[in-house]
Formats: structure tokens, C-alpha cells, sequence
């Protein structure tokens, strides 16, 4: 049956066009999901074209929609679209992509508040631009009726606007004042407040002089400073949470029926059996049913040689699963986890971050009484020369306590944060902290962690010279079967050398031990030295046994990581110590540390150790920053003044680190010392030219010449200059 | 000096236009993705507005 023939057929076509190009799959008439996707290399307009496009083409997907500043897609899509599956496709047309947790990311909280913080500010910005113009008539000569009528008109403006856009002030001064403090707001609030009631008395008075404009500007430049500060927090904050939910936990539960699920793992239950690929990392604590294998602890201490196990040995969570399929009994789930409970106890032990007073404060511990004391005595002696004229003397103080510039106070470090986050982030340093930076500038002694910090936690074989072509031929036909990681350090060892592999025959891996095979006849054997009768060394090394030839041994160091060599030269060069510290065995330690020229270094360190280190080092008066990646770290990382882990390193690491690397190499964390100093030094520039503003304003307000137009020029000045001063931020020196 | 009394009340009007504008592209989240509408006012094909929710 032939469809009806159109009138017009190209209006059809365009009907039908712009519906599939708009809205595309309803969907199956089931609610949707919403699924978050992670695009860490999409930077250009070709990439939304062809995220999007290629998304909305694919069966279940209603709607796709990518966020360039966060770097992330947001998809509608059925319920039984698999967000992995997504991930995938993405990834294979050449977006690398990867799942988020949605229930980790918290975004829209910070979002209400910050467009909250966007909307009081526009509104200010309306109100000054208008005050300011019915200002300049009064400045340029305005009298009598017309100046009380435009003074009117500004109180109309200016008193709701500064009563909506400045209570993020007045909210933050009463819960200070409530707590017997004194900060930034108390004297803001004050001059808000004193400003605008003694110009409502002058209007009202017909007197000459109104600060309506000054209280409107000062809500305006304020309200930027918080807004700037509230930004880079928040792109931080949803930068570190990414990192969370980029690990989305998942676990394989067996059933009674012997069935498989996959679940959350936060649905586990305590007595569950959990199923652990070779290559997985174990998701909670538990005891080994079946199977046998070996795992790799390195995350949790250091140790880069892999580990047996098997029926009842118990294994923690965050370690991974190297040989063999294991079948584990729960014995402590999600927050039980000992992942978990080390996560809480450095978030108890975490107290030097909590002692240190930001340059901010101080400045404000200096500022807020001296404005309150000079106010107050201006009024006092005005009180006094002029015999009792109480006006007179409140314009005075009023005057004193706006032109003291607390707006360029306000500008000075929020600028600065903005313009070095910002920076170090594009050199994929990711700051956690608002007062990272300024601990990171005092840094005079550098601890790094081995294992995963300075070496990849990969190994690479180093005593190939040392054997018989026959004996690799065979070592590689053995390990080309395995994913164990030593395994697949011989096959590239090998095959970079253009070896062929042996040929081998009834090859079988036995999981926790090694691989067997035969080969001319006799039994040949790759794995553990006890699982071949031979006598282990004190290095990372797998063994090969042909027949009854005595085993010999295949050792392996570790790779430094991309970067590792030139950070630590460029720390040295710019005059730090730099410790190696390190859970790992004494050989493995005096490599590394050889290798990168470090002079200082510990092995067989335990967590305890780790801090206890770091301690000393802070008793001799030193500023530590520590850099790790484990979970043997964490204390130590909380311990030290300032603290770096890689992105590689576990949640609960990252999460006592103020700053998290984001890219593989270790090479930023040289220059960031010096990005930070010449950050601090910016910051301290410009309370400097706070102070040399009101050096000049601050005189001329207490003799009683200080007008609204003289304050309103001395506050954007001070405001603009401030703000060009934390531009000029240099880099890597 | 009498065309104060209708040209102050104009202009705040007008300026009240602008704010209302500014109004709208907040509530329309028009602030969320700076980098990325950059780049899509390039782009050839007609585009949805941002995602409502």
C-alpha cells in the first residue's frame, strides 16, 4: 500500500528532518536513566559534533548533550542501555570515554550556589551602573532640588539591591559575631550598613554628600572576589569527584544456584561468595573459598613482588587479582572495609592542615580591628574638635571606614587562586585546597613514595644478557600465555629482541604458581621459586626449571615513571632535600634511589614508619611535602605540610591529598613549587597595595576630605590594580 | 530640568531590560558551559538549547 502522495513534499521532508535532528528516539515510553560519561580529551567543536551525533544514532539513546568546561556528556536513554557499552562505542570511534558514578557527583548543589552567587552580583552590577550615572551629575555640580532628587532616586536603587545582594555578607559576619570572632564581613557588613543609614539621614537632610554609590560598588567588587574564589573551588571540587565516580564499584555475586550477578558493591552483604577475574581489583574483604592465585598489594604496601593466595588466606579490598579466577567469602563490605576505616582514621589524624592560618585570614585578623579602632577614634576626635557634632563626625567615620579599601582585600587572594588553579590545572595538576598553594611555596624538603609514585609499578626485565637464546625461547612460549604482569614484562623483553618463541606443547597455567608445559619431551616450568624447588632471591625475579637443569633466575626492576628524573633534578636544583621512603625491600629501594641520584632513602618502611618520619622531619623545623600514591601513604600524605598523589593512587588517598596529578607524568610537581612561591608573592603584592592605598586614602578621610567621588576612585583603582597584579603570575621559572 | 522626571524613570526601565535578560540566561543555565557554547556557535547544524532540568 502506497503512502498518500504529499502536496509538497519538500515541507514533509523538512517536517520530518527537523523532528529527527531536534528530538530524535523518544524512547520506549518507560522512564528514562541518565547516564554521565567522562571525555577527558575532548577539547573542540568537532568533538561535540561527533559525541553527540554518534550517541544519538546508537538504539535506546532519547537525547545526548556534552559540557566542554567539565568535560562530560550527559545521556537520556532506556533502562536497558549498559553505560559501559556506551563508554566502549565512544572509545572505539576515537572519544576516549569512561563511565561515572552519578550517584558520587553532587553537582547540583554547588551549581545552585554558585548561580546564586552570579545573580546577587548581576543585580549589584545593574544597580552600580545606575547610581553611578545619577552620581556623576552630582559630582559634576548637581545642587539643591536636583541633588536631593537624584540622591532620592539612588536610596530606591541602591538600599534593596545592597539588602538582596549583600547578605552572603551580613549572614557570615552575624555567625562570626555569634561565635565572638571577628572576620572579613564584620567590618564590610558595617560599612554597608553605616553607609547607607548615614546617607538616607543626609538626603533626608538635604546634605551634601550620599555614599549610596560606595555602598552599591562595594557590594559589586566583593561579590566578584567571592564568586571567582566560589568558582575555582568548584571546578575542583567537581574535578576531584570525577576522580571518585570514575570507579564505579561493582562486584560479581554467586548465587546459591550457582548463577552469577553482577551488583553493586555496596548491595554485598556480609557471608556473600564474590567472584574475582584475574585482572580485577578485589572489592571487599574476605577469606579465599576457592581458587588460587597471586595478588598484587603494591597499592596497600608498597610491596612490588606479588603475593600468593589461596584457600584461607584472606585478602583486603583495593588489592588485584594477577593469575587465577578466586572465589571469596565476605567477611566486611563497603564502609566496613579496612579501605575504608584507614580512610576514617586519617580524616581524625588530619591536623596540621587544620593549624595553619591562611594568608587571607591573617590579613584579616591585622585588618578588621585597625579599620574598627581607626573608625571609632576618627569619630571620637571629630566628636571632640568640632564640639559636639555628631554628624559631622559620623560622615567622617562612615568616610574612613569605606575608603579603607576592603575590597582590594576582598580581590587579592581570590584572584590570585583563580589565575594559579587555573594555570597548574592546564599543567594537569588538579588543586584540592584553597590554601594548597601557600603551604606548597613554604616546601623545603620533599618525601616520595616508591612503588606507583616514582616507578609505574610495572616491571621491565633487566638481566636478559644473562641467559641462553634456548632458555628465553622457552621462557617466552611459557609466559606468551599469561596476563601476569612479569609474564608479559619477559614477552616484551623478548620480543623487543626478536626472539621466537620456543614450540612448546600441552602448556597449562597453574594459578598462584606459574606455568607448566612440555617441551622436547621434558616437563618446563615458569612461576615461584617454591613451586620449582628453587632457592629464591632477594629481588623481583620469576624462575625457569627445563627438565632437571638447576632454575634459573629472571629479575625484573621496576619502570620510573614518565617524568620521575627530570621532577627530582629540578627539585634539587632548587635547593630541596629529597627523601625515598618506602615500604618496599632494600634492594628495589637502593635502585630506584640510585637511578634518580637520591641520596636519602628507607626501605621495609611501615605506614606507622611513614609518619613517624614525616614528624621528624616537621620537629627539625622543615616544611615536608609528601608525595604517594598508596594506601600505606595516606597517614604520612595527612602528616605533611602539603601532600601530592597521582590520579592512579586509591579514593581514600586522594581524597588527603591537596593535590592530585592528573596526567602520567611526575615532571609538573618541579615547576609547581615555583608557580606556587610566585603565586604567594602576588598575593602578598597586593595587600601590600591594599595597604599603600590606604596609606594615601586613610589620611585624607580622617582630616574630613574624603568624598564619595574620592572613594569610589580609590576603590576601582585598587580593585583593577589588584586584579592585574595577580595576572601577571609566572610559570615554570 | 522637567525631562528628568520621565528620562530617569526610562532609563531605569531600559536597565531593568538588561537584568531581566540576565535573569533568563541564568535560569536557562546558559552560564554552565562556557567553553563548550563557544564552540557551538560555529557549528553549521541548528542546535537545542540547553538541557532543562
Amino acid at each position: 500500500l502506497a503512502a498518500p502522495i504529499s502536496a509538497c513534499p519538500a515541507c514533509d521532508a523538512a517536517h520530518i528532518a527537523e523532528d529527527t535532528a531536534g528530538k530524535g528516539y523518544r524512547g520506549n515510553g518507560q522512564e528514562a536513566q541518565r547516564i554521565m560519561l567522562s571525555l577527558p580529551t575532548a577539547y573542540c567543536a568537532a568533538c561535540i559534533v561527533g559525541v553527540e551525533g554518534s550517541l544519538q544514532q546508537l538504539p535506546g539513546v532519547r537525547s545526548a548533550r556534552v559540557n566542554l568546561t567539565l568535560k562530560r556528556a550527559t545521556i537520556e536513554a532506556d533502562h536497558d542501555v549498559e553505560p559501559q557499552e556506551l563508554a566502549d562505542f565512544l572509545t572505539s570511534i576515537g572519544y576516549e570515554a569512561y563511565e561515572l558514578d552519578t550517584g558520587v557527583l553532587s553537582t547540583t548543589a554547588t551549581e545552585k550556589s554558585s548561580r546564586d552567587l552570579l545573580m546577587r552580583m548581576g543585580v549589584a552590577g545593574f544597580g552600580m551602573m545606575n547610581v553611578m550615572l545619577l552620581s556623576v551629575a552630582v559630582w559634576s555640580g548637581a545642587t539643591d532640588a536636583t541633588r536631593d532628587l537624584f540622591h532620592w532616586v539612588s536610596a530606591a536603587i541602591s538600599l534593596p539591591i545592597v539588602a538582596f545582594s549583600g547578605q552572603p555578607f551580613f549572614k557570615s559576619a552575624f555567625t562570626s559575631l555569634r561565635a565572638r570572632r571577628l572576620n572579613m564581613d564584620v567590618p564590610i557588613s558595617l560599612a554597608l550598613i553605616l553607609a547607607s543609614s548615614i546617607s538616607i539621614y543626609e538626603t533626608a537632610n538635604s546634605g551634601h554628600h550620599a555614599y549610596f554609590d560606595a555602598a552599591i560598588m562595594l557590594t559589586f567588587f566583593l561579590l566578584a572576589g567571592r564568586y571567582l574564589d566560589h568558582r575555582t573551588r568548584a571546578v575542583a571540587r567537581s574535578a576531584a569527584e570525577e576522580l571518585a565516580a570514575l570507579e564505579v564499584p561493582r562486584a560479581h555475586r554467586v548465587l546459591a544456584d550457582g548463577k552469577e550477578e553482577v551488583v553493586s558493591v555496596n548491595e554485598i552483604a556480609v557471608g556473600d561468595l564474590v567472584r574475582v577475574v584475574p585482572g580485577a581489583r578485589v572489592p571487599v574483604d574476605g577469606m579465599v573459598e576457592e581458587g588460587e592465585s597471586e595478588v598484587d598489594r603494591s597499592l596497600l604496601t608498597g610491596e612490588s613482588l606479588p603475593v600468593f593466595a589461596g584457600p584461607g588466606e584472606m585478602l583486603s579490598a583495593g588489592e588485584v587479582n594477577l593469575t587465577g579466577p578466586l572465589l571469596i567469602r565476605v567477611a566486611a563490605a563497603g564502609k566496613d572495609t579496612s579501605l575504608h576505616r584507614m580512610a576514617d582514621l586519617v580524616a581524625m589524624a588530619e591536623t596540621s592542615r587544620n593549624r595553619y592560618t591562611s594568608l587571607a585570614d591573617q590579613a584579616a585578623k591585622l585588618y578588621s580591628p585597625l579599620v574598627h579602632v581607626l573608625a571609632l577614634s576618627a569619630f571620637l576626635a571629630w566628636l571632640w574638635i568640632s564640639a559636639g557634632d555628631v554628624r559631622l563626625s559620623i560622615n567622617i567615620a562612615v568616610a574612613t571606614l569605606i575608603i579603607t579599601c576592603p575590597c582590594a582585600l576582598g580581590l587579592a587572594v581570590p584572584a590570585v587562586t583563580t589565575a594559579v588553579s587555573g594555570k597548574m590545572f592546564r599543567q594537569g595538576m588538579l588543586l584540592k585546597s584553597a590554601t594548597a598553594t601557600e603551604r606548597l611555596a613554604q616546601v623545603d624538603h620533599v618525601v616520595f613514595d616508591k612503588t606507583g609514585t616514582l616507578t609505574e609499578g610495572k616491571p621491565r626485565l633487566d638481566n636478559y644478557g644473562d641467559h641462553t637464546p634456548e632458555d628465553l625461547a622457552v621462557a617466552l612460549a611459557l609466559a606468551q600465555g599469561s596476563s601476569h604482569p612479569l609474564a608479559q614484562a619477559i614477552v616484551n623483553a623478548a620480543q623487543d629482541e626478536g626472539i621466537r618463541a620456543a614450540r612448546v606443547s600441552d602448556a597449562k597455567e597453574v594459578p598462584g604458581h606459574g606455568i607448566e608445559a612440555i617441551w622436547s619431551g621434558q616437563t618446563v616450568r615458569l612461576g615461584r621459586a617454591e613451586w620449582l624447588g628453587a632457592k629464591g632471591i632477594d629481588r623481583t625475579a620469576t624462575y625457569l626449571k627445563i627438565g632437571k637443569r638447576p632454575a634459573v633466575a629472571f629479575t625484573f626492576t621496576d619502570n620510573l615513571r614518565e617524568g620521575a628524573a627530570e621532577a627530582v633534578a629540578s627539585l634539587k636544583k632548587q635547593g630541596m632535600k629529597v627523601t625515598l621512603i618506602s615500604g618496599d625491600a632494600p634492594a628495589a629501594v637502593q635502585d630506584v634511589a640510585f637511578r634518580l641520584g637520591i641520596e636519602d632513602y628507607r626501605a621495609s618502611m611501615l605506614p606507622d614508619d611513614k609518619v613517624a618520619a614525616v614528624e621528624a622531619f616537621r620537629a627539625e623545623g622543615r616544611h615536608v611535602l609528601m608525595v604517594g600514591d598508596g594506601l600505606n601513604d595516606t597517614a604520612a600524605l595527612a602528616a605533611a605540610h602539603v601532600s601530592i598523589s597521582p590520579a592512579t593512587a586509591l579514593e581514600a588517598t586522594r581524597v588527603v591529598s591537596d593535590i592530585v596529578l592528573l596526567g602520567r607524568s611526575l615532571e609538573p610537581i618541579g615547576g609547581s613549587v615555583a608557580l606556587s612561591r610566585s603565586a604567594t608573592k602576588r598575593i602578598r603584592e597586593n595587600f601590600g597595595i591594599s595597604a599603600g592605598y590606604n596609606l594615601i586614602a586613610v589620611p585624607i578621610a580622617l582630616v574630613g576630605l574624603a568624598t564619595p567621588l574620592a572613594a569610589a576612585l580609590a576603590m576601582s583603582l585598587s580593585s583593577i590594580t589588584v586584579s592585574l597584579n595577580a595576572l601577571r603570575l609566572k610559570g615554570t621559572p | 530640568v522637567n525631562v528628568l522626571v520621565y528620562l530617569i524613570p526610562i532609563s531605569i526601565l531600559l536597565g531593568g531590560f538588561g537584568l531581566a535578560a540576565f535573569f533568563w540566561t541564568l535560569k536557562t543555565q546558559q552560564y554552565d558551559d562556557p567553553e563548550g557554547d563557544a564552540h557551538r556557535i560555529l557549528r553549521d547544524e541548528w542546535d537545542d538549547a540547553p538541557p532543562k532540568d
